[in-house]
């Protein structure tokens, strides 16, 4: 399917193009919305619950614009009596998936700023504006609020008991979503099987942590009613609409831009009130205004994610062959959803994963409760099913005493049998469809980059034989990748003939505007220097939907390509014309139009733009309209499907539990690498984020919602010293689904580490009969297996004699 | 995140720091690397008034050979004493200590001072000090006075340190021939706070039996834990598999840990013992191989 033409030019798609963006990064040029300066410009602080769950009483703002320096203050009634709430569903599903799954559906809106209740530790009860952010922190602990406590909801499991106090009292429940799907004969396959078990899998709360946390800055220009805003975001357009509706602005009024952002990882990928409110204010003071969100303040209140609980059965034979799986979850939502069931409908339809398991039935609750508001952390709820399910699959290998390697092989999908239809319907209202790919080969290889199975099966007989602990940790996931509705893109050649891309894109930090500009070069047969690339401004282009759920190369590519193609229809009638040949004789080459086979006989695009151009002595046919620009947006047919195979050697020291990671190996594909070199390091960075949190990060609570990891001192980042070496090895399998045969491979590497960390301690463990069935991964968990059984050998030692 | 407002002062010698502290003794604090302090001003945890910098002293910043003991000035990089000869060979306990602290950029800023005035019960130094019975100094208007550390760690973040005092020196006696010594220490991450941490030394006679040891813990107590019960039991013995494994029951007796996020009580406890263990052994390996 790929475009030959393409491919032929030898071109840039495939090659290790060094990132455009990187000299400015490298000299310290990079501009983030912290260093945004302009005059006047004052500085925004918020006043945050000290409290998980409490009504607010007065708000008292005086004492504080009584400081010297400052500008504003408002409380929650004070914005609430100007501004609406935040839309609770940011994110519409399509009716194609509502229809095949069932749904019941109660999404909560989110005011900018309550003025009723808090409902969580970190959200906002009031703001200030002041000359500094110094001035503005120290007016903040002049706000007297009065709060009337209300019983804390720390958990989803105490907000499902029927006496727990609502969240959300309109909702007259504290479940956000009910979401139900079968495949085959669903649970009632269970009885049928000759082996079942039932287990409880917890994949606890973590969440984006980008170096660079949110911020916005905005100014209002009264002569021309027209808003600029930066904002630290992934979603530019998403930021745009939410605040056109606000302050009931025309969108096209308002410029939103992402400059450089130190990653997002989901994060920031929808918007958040302080998106609104710095606008609003801008325009209310009609002065610049800054927020810029520190490290506890992110923390506290940026989303949260995971943080699911799995009751998984599974149903098998002799063989291992997996005939059913059923499942209930829940989701703690935490106070606000602001993706509504996205997440966990992700989950319920990458359960079954490169397996072929002709039964499955799944339900699942999106509690409400009075935590951070959850919304989607790289994985986005392939994580957590993967770890429930991958998890699933080595218990069935213990069960069966059979290696968990082979229980996999022997339920993987063959390549043989791809597009493979799985028998459930995508979040995009498609049918699901594995479109390409070759499963068992992943694993294969992952197990050689280990030294292969029968060595590591006799390296651990070994070491246990030598009162030494070592483990093999495996973990498989595909992943559906370029999601719709659609991406845009703007081409414009200009009349010094370079190559003008804009798209919808928001990178943050992927390296967008180097792989677009490949395509882009390929596609018009220019040096990639000629291609000039825009991303994350939405001046540039009409509608776009943003850089989350590992869409853009595939979404953009697809937009880059509609357009081009349609500017390069006209661009060879205007060259046939110049050249007074017809089109058929045409081809594109060396930056511009020639006759097949006549060197001479050559137009560049510099040369056809001038001519393209509205005016006197133009060189267009009659009945052609001027310009070369165009427009276009690509709809994907569905996801494109990657996939991967990680496997992990773990040494456990059953002293203290420490655990030791000797290799990590992901093999990944998806599909044809645009650029090896930023695919690798994609990859490279989610398995470093998926091991944080399968061994460190943790946003915990306590039992009166209570934060207890609000800085870096608690919230354990893996650094450089903590990752173990890492090998990922990349298989190539074109997509079906677009021209270039490319996948989406953003959040991939974050799936699987906590499960296969899980897995390596089980199998390390195997002669203690050991199950880790949650995260994080503890050492002291690890110590407390070996220190029992050690107990137990002792006692029963002491019967003995 | 942002401090509180503070004036600053920024003293040249110690006398005028002295009297700086003296002036303004209550709402003031002394500033060494910052490390601890300015993350504390910043969550406002910390509100000093006035800020007396203790960066420009060049008198507070050295390592002295002083014959019995070594002399380290308060205002001392911890990174200067990672790569001091004089530690490493005077007190090697201490270069060990040291390895374990944080990482480079911390180091380069953070002060022997500085931790110790802090007396984070999870510190490196304290432990150290306390194990190696190490002497501080401290300067007021009103004088100088030599306090020990038993006597100078009392709780958590807390020392026998008066408002009006500066700490300005470190005495820290030197490792006796025939000794070893080890600071063996776990953390979730390479770098942190230990989750418990041993501070040990032993010294042993011609027949390796041990006839010195000094032992301390971090991270298990409100402050650096003295493990005086398992040195009894050690001292006079030759290092069995017997003895290593009771000095390891009679370590996770003899503390009292919290837990918290990061780990439980019992498990503090338990690697408390095992820290103790490995400590121990690899002591008296290091005493035994300088023979
Ligand atoms: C990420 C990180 C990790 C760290 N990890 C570790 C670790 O693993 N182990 C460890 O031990 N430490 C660790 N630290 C702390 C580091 O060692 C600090 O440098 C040290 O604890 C404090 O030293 P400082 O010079 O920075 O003191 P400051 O922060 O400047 O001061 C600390 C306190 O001591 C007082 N003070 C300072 N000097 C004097 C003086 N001369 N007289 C009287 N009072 C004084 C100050 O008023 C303040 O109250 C870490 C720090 C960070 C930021």
């Amino acid at each position: 399917m790929l475009d030959e033409p393409l491919r032929q030019s030898g071109g840039y798609i495939g090659q290790s193009v060094p990132r455009r963006e990187d000299r400015n990064l490298l000299l310290g040029k990079g501009q983030f919305v912290a260093d945004i300066q302009l005059p006047g410009m004052l500085h925004v602080a918020f006043a945050r619950s000290p409290l998980a769950h409490a009504t607010i009483g007065t708000v008292d703002v005086d004492s504080a614009l009584a400081i010297n320096g400052v500008h504003f203050a408002a409380s929650g009634s004070d914005v609430c009596a100007e501004l609406p709430p935040i839309n609770g569903m940011q994110v519409v599903t399509p009716q194609g998936w509502r229809d095949r799954v069932d749904t019941d559906i109660l999404i909560p809106d989110q005011p900018l700023v309550p003025e009723d209740r808090v409902r969580y530790v970190g959200e906002a009860y009031a703001m200030v504006a002041a000359d500094s952010r110094y001035i503005a922190e120290d007016a903040l602990e002049q706000i007297e609020v009065e709060f009337e406590p209300l019983p804390p909801l720390p958990d989803a499991e105490s907000a499902l008991k029927d006496d727990a106090v609502l969240v959300h009292e309109q909702l007259g429940r504290n479940v956000a979503a009910l979401l139900h799907t079968r495949k085959g004969d669903g649970a009632d396959a269970m009885e049928s099987c000759p082996h079942r078990l039932s287990r409880r899998f917890v994949h606890h709360r973590y969440a984006a942590m980008p170096m660079e946390t949110r911020g916005v800055v905005a100014e209002y220009d009264g002569r021309t009613d027209t808003l600029t805003v930066w904002s630290s975001t992934q979603v530019v357009h998403w930021v745009r609409r939410e605040i056109s509706t606000a302050l009931e602005m025309p969108e096209e009024r308002i410029r939103c831009v992402a400059p450089d952002v130190g990653g997002g990882f989901g994060g920031k990928g929808h918007v958040y009130p302080e998106d609104i409110l710095v606008a609003w204010l801008a325009k209310k003071l009609r002065r610049p205004i800054k927020w810029v969100e520190d490290r506890h303040e992110h923390i506290l209140n940026a989303a949260h994610s995971r943080d699911n609980i799995y009751d998984v059965e599974i149903g098998f034979d002799d063989r291992g062959k997996i005939h059913v799986v059923t499942s209930s979850f829940i989701v703690d939502s935490g106070a606000y959803t602001p993706v509504g069931a996205g997440i966990a409908g992700n989950s319920i339809a990458h359960m079954l994963g490169p397996y072929d398991i002709p039964h499955y039935e799944t339900d699942c609750k999106v509690v409400l409760t009075n935590r951070t508001p959850n919304a989607p952390y790289r994985g986005a709820g392939r994580p957590e099913v993967g770890f429930a399910m991958e998890r699933a699959v080595d218990i069935v290998a213990n069960h069966l005493d059979l290696d968990p390697a082979v229980v996999r092989f022997r339920n993987m999908i063959p390549p043989e049998a791809m597009p493979y239809d799985v028998g459930l319907t995508y979040r995009d209202g498609v049918p699901m469809v594995y479109d390409s790919g070759d499963y068992p080969e992943a694993l294969r290889r992952a197990l050689d980059a280990l030294g292969g199975l029968e060595v590591i099966r006799k390296r651990q007989k070994d070491a246990w034989a030598n009162g030494k602990y070592l483990g093999l940790g495996l973990g498989c996931y595909v992943e559906g990748t370029g999601v719709g509705p659609f991406e845009g893109a703007t081409i414009k050649i200009d009349s010094t003939g370079k190559i003008m891309v804009a798209t919808g894109a928001c990178p943050q930090g992927q390296g967008h505007e180097t792989v677009f500009a490949q395509f882009a070069a390929d596609m018009w047969h220019v040096p990639i220097e000629d291609v000039y690339v825009t991303v994350a401004d939405t001046a540039d282009i009409t509608l776009g939907y943003g850089t989350i759920a590992s869409r853009s190369t595939v979404t953009a590519s697809g937009a880059i390509k509609i357009a081009s193609d349609k500017i390069q229809e006209k661009a060879l009638t205007i060259a046939a014309n110049m050249l007074e040949v017809g089109e058929a004789d045409l081809e594109m080459r060396d930056a511009g139009v020639g006759v097949v086979g006549i060197p001479d006989m050559h137009v560049t695009w510099r040369e056809i733009a001038c001519a393209a151009k509205p005016g006197w002595d133009n060189q267009r046919p009659i009945g052609v309209d001027a310009g070369l620009e165009a427009t276009s947006y690509y709809e994907p047919p569905t996801v494109t499907w990657a996939y991967a195979a990680n496997a992990a050697l773990v040494w456990i020291d059953t002293d203290t539990g420490k655990l030791e990671i000797e290799k990590y190996v992901e093999v990944h594909d998806a599909g044809v690498l645009v650029n090896p070199g930023l695919a690798d390091g994609q990859v490279k960075g989610g398995l470093v984020q998926g091991l944080g949190g399968a061994l460190l990060e943790e946003l915990a609570y306590d039992e009166q919602g209570q934060l207890l990891t609000g800085s870096f001192a608690d919230y354990l980042m893996p650094t450089a010293s903590d990752v173990p070496p890492i090998e990922v090895l990349h298989m190539e399998t074109p997509s079906p689904l677009n021209v270039f045969g490319v996948k989406g491979l953003g959040e991939g590497g974050a799936i699987a580490p906590p499960v296969v960390i899980a897995n390596a301690v089980c199998d390390a463990l195997r002669p203690f009969k050991a199950e880790l069935n949650s995260t994080p991964v503890r050492w002291q968990d690890i110590a407390a297996i070996t220190e029992n059984a050690d107990r137990q050998q002792n006692m029963r030692a002491d019967q003995e004699a | 995140m942002k401090p509180a407002s503070f004036s600053y002062l920024l003293p040249k010698t110690v006398p005028e720091a002295v009297k700086m502290i003296a002036e303004h003794s209550g709402d003031a604090r002394f500033i060494a690397g910052g490390q601890s302090l300015v993350p504390m001003m910043n969550f406002r945890l910390a509100r000093p008034s006035v800020l007396i910098d203790l960066n420009r002293i060049p008198d507070l910043s050295y390592i002295k050979d002083r014959g019995d003991y070594i002399a380290v000035g308060a205002m001392t990089r911890e990174r200067m004493i990672e790569n001091s000869d004089i530690v490493r060979d005077m007190c090697p306990l201490v270069h060990d200590a040291t390895l374990n602290i944080a990482h480079l950029p911390i180091r380069s800023r953070g002060t022997i001072g500085g931790s110790i005035s802090n007396a984070d019960p999870a510190a490196e130094y304290p432990a150290t000090m306390l194990a190696l019975d190490a002497f501080m100094v401290a300067k007021s208007e009103r004088g100088e006075r030599e306090i020990g550390a038993a006597d100078f760690f009392d709780g958590v973040l807390s020392t026998s340190l008066e408002a009006d005092e500066i700490l300005t020196e470190v005495r820290i006696p030197k490792a006796p021939a025939n000794s070893g010594s080890a600071f063996i220490e776990i953390s979730r991450r390479q770098g942190d706070y230990a989750l418990a941490g041993i501070a040990a030394q032993v010294t042993l006679d011609d027949d390796e039996n041990i006839i010195g040891i000094q032992l301390a813990a971090c991270g298990v107590g409100p402050g650096p834990v003295r493990l005086n019960q398992v040195e009894d039991g050690v001292r006079g013995t030759t290092l069995t598999a017997e003895i290593l494994s009771n000095a390891k029951e009679a370590a996770t007796a003899a503390v009292d840990p919290e837990g918290d996020v990061h780990a439980t009580a019992a498990y503090r406890r338990k690697l408390t013992g095992v820290m103790t263990e490995r400590a121990l052994r690899k002591a008296v390996l290091r005493a035994v191989g300088k023979k």
